[in-house]
């Protein structure tokens, strides 16, 4: 049951990456790319990443598509564009780099069969979400600040670059 | 091997999904089997409050759109990270309190910057 939902999760995950990729209608990517997110979520529910899985709905298939969507309406006035642009070659190249740089990691790695600290039932115990807030406002000080730094850096940038457009 | 554990506590949701899905296919599919197929021009052309179309909706908008959704995908980021904080404040207390202040002190500068260069103004 487990490995079923595993892979109908991942296979839909593959298909709709590649139809982002190949469809003609950029929209129709977009929302090919919405499917791809919800089924990455569902992945995340068969590793009981609970909270992973809500926010990865709530923020990659709400905001950040919506996002996505609107990038697509400003940038390109060509909305219909062609399937495979000039520069497949150098896509396939870095492509095949890249993927030979996983398959090596995966099989020079060794996986140790030593469960961590926190195991599934002890965060089931605790809650989820509990575990992660404890974690992320206890241990994880520092990098939740620097988050915020990050997301800070990000707001300034956006709008730094959009600032021509707003003065007119 | 996949952990080996079923989270079977969603399985209402995968339920309602499955619901959901087969209610709006359904429908779809009931209404292209009864409906009569007699079809013109103006019949295909897209409904909105009875205007023309008058062009192509496929245009590039307004750099403030932009803006605002990349505002909205900030702070929404930022109700991620007060969420967890909200749920364990019984046990971090005043600690806590000060860490998600200087938290959203950072941010709140971000804020008075797009308020000053006018990116919530709309016009």
């Amino acid at each position: 049951m487990l490995s079923f939902l595993f892979f109908y999760l991942a296979g839909v995950t593959v298909i709709s990456s590649l139809l982002v990729i190949s469809l003609r209608n950029i929209v129709y990517s977009v929302l090919a790319l919405l499917v791809a997110f919800i089924h990455i979520a569902g992945l995340y529910l068969l590793l009981n990443a609970e909270f992973i899985a809500a926010i990865q709905i709530v923020v990659y298939a709400g905001a950040i598509l919506i996002f996505y969507l609107f990038g697509v309406m400003f940038f390109s006035t060509n909305l219909k564009a062609k399937v495979i642009h000039h520069q497949y070659p150098i896509a396939i190249i870095i492509g095949l780099f890249i993927l030979g740089e996983f398959i090596v990691a995966i099989y020079s790695s060794t996986f140790s069969m030593n469960r961590g600290e926190y195991t599934v039932q002890k965060i089931a115990e605790a809650g989820n979400t509990e575990t992660i807030g404890m974690l992320l406002y206890g241990v994880y000080l520092l990098p939740v600040e620097i988050a915020s730094l990050i997301l800070l850096v990000a707001m300034i940038g956006a709008i730094f670059l959009a600032k021509r457009e707003l003065k007119t | 091997m996949f952990g080996g554990y079923l989270p079977s506590n969603y399985l209402p949701i995968v339920v309602f999904i499955i619901i959901a899905i087969a209610f709006g296919a359904g429908t779809i599919v009931a209404g292209y089997l009864v409906r009569p197929k007699k079809t013109y021009p103006e019949k295909l052309s897209p409904y909105e409050s009875g205007m023309k179309p008058f062009s192509d909706a496929r245009t590039p908008f307004p750099m403030r759109y932009y803006i605002i959704a990349m505002l909205f995908v900030l702070f929404d980021i930022e109700v991620v990270f007060l969420y967890p904080w909200a749920v364990v404040f019984n046990k971090i207390g005043l600690y806590g309190l000060i860490e998600m202040m200087l938290f959203i002190a950072i941010l709140l500068v971000g804020y008075f910057y797009a308020w000053k260069k006018g990116a919530l103004e709309w016009d």
